[in-house]
């Protein structure tokens, strides 16, 4: 079994699903245990919904990334989008009273709190990438 | 295929939307705002979501039920929980979502609540 899974997709909302799906199964072929497949399938839901979304703006023109990595001890996710970019700082707390009722803004708050280590930066030749990471227990 | 099953029961006067499937990004979330919206069309606000059958929520899931929750108290209604998943209920946990929804056990004890 490969060690490393590399998927490119269009910026369809249908493409959450497929990598979503790839992504448990990657992890669950490793026998790595229902709750690291859980963790992994909804960070990289998120990930790539927000890559989707937000980064590609829908157009489908423009594809998103992904990689995932067994590195041994933890398993590694990059998304990788090629938009204009975002403040994630900038993203208001989901948790904050004032934003409880609002519909969505809770993406990064799921991917922070299923993964271990959760970073942004701008990938070479354009866009963003963030990459994740779990420690295997 | 559809990742979602949406059935509705009548119980006096709540509705209750018994969900079966994935209420995530596209076709799940969207199916679950259709049928709120058209309940209260209907004049149906007094709703009761059932997510028993719930095996995965995403952040559009979770958006949608606050959504939906939103909505029906705009038409002076009531929106409540029912038989969260574990999963469900530490997601609702995570974003303090707890604190805004009524959530029930027993569906009788749900019903008697909107007396």
């Amino acid at each position: 079994m490969s060690e490393t899974l590399e998927i490119t997709l269009p910026s369809k909302i249908g493409s959450v699903e497929e990598v979503a799906t790839a992504a448990e199964e990657f992890v669950a072929s490793r026998g790595l245990g229902d709750e690291m497949a859980y963790a992994v399938d909804m960070a990289v839901r998120e990930a790539v919904a927000n890559a989707v979304k937000h980064g590609n703006k829908l157009d489908d023109s423009k594809n998103v990334e992904v990689t995932l990595a067994d590195t041994g001890d933890a398993i590694k996710v990059t998304v990788r989008d090629h938009g204009a970019g975002f403040d994630v700082e900038g993203v208001p707390d989901p948790t904050d009273p004032e934003h409880l009722l609002c519909t969505n803004g809770r993406g990064i708050l799921f991917m922070r709190s299923f993964m271990d280590e959760v970073e942004w930066a701008n990938a070479p030749g354009g866009g963003l990438m963030v990459k994740m990471s779990k420690v295997k227990k | 295929m559809s990742d979602i099953t949406i059935t509705e029961r009548q119980a006096g006067d709540v509705t209750i939307v018994d969900l079966e499937g994935k209420v995530t990004i596209g076709e799940g979330s969207v199916a679950l705002r259709t049928t709120i919206r058209r309940l209260l069309g209907e004049g149906k606000n007094k709703i009761l979501l059932n997510l028993a059958g719930v095996g995965y929520i995403d952040s559009s899931g979770i958006g949608e039920l606050v959504s939906s929750f939103t909505a029906v108290k705009k038409e002076g209604g009531t929106l409540k929980l029912l038989k969260l998943t574990q999963k469900i209920q530490d997601l609702l946990a995570i974003t303090k979502l707890l604190t805004v929804f009524d959530v029930y056990d027993d569906e009788g004890e749900a019903l008697s609540s909107y007396n």
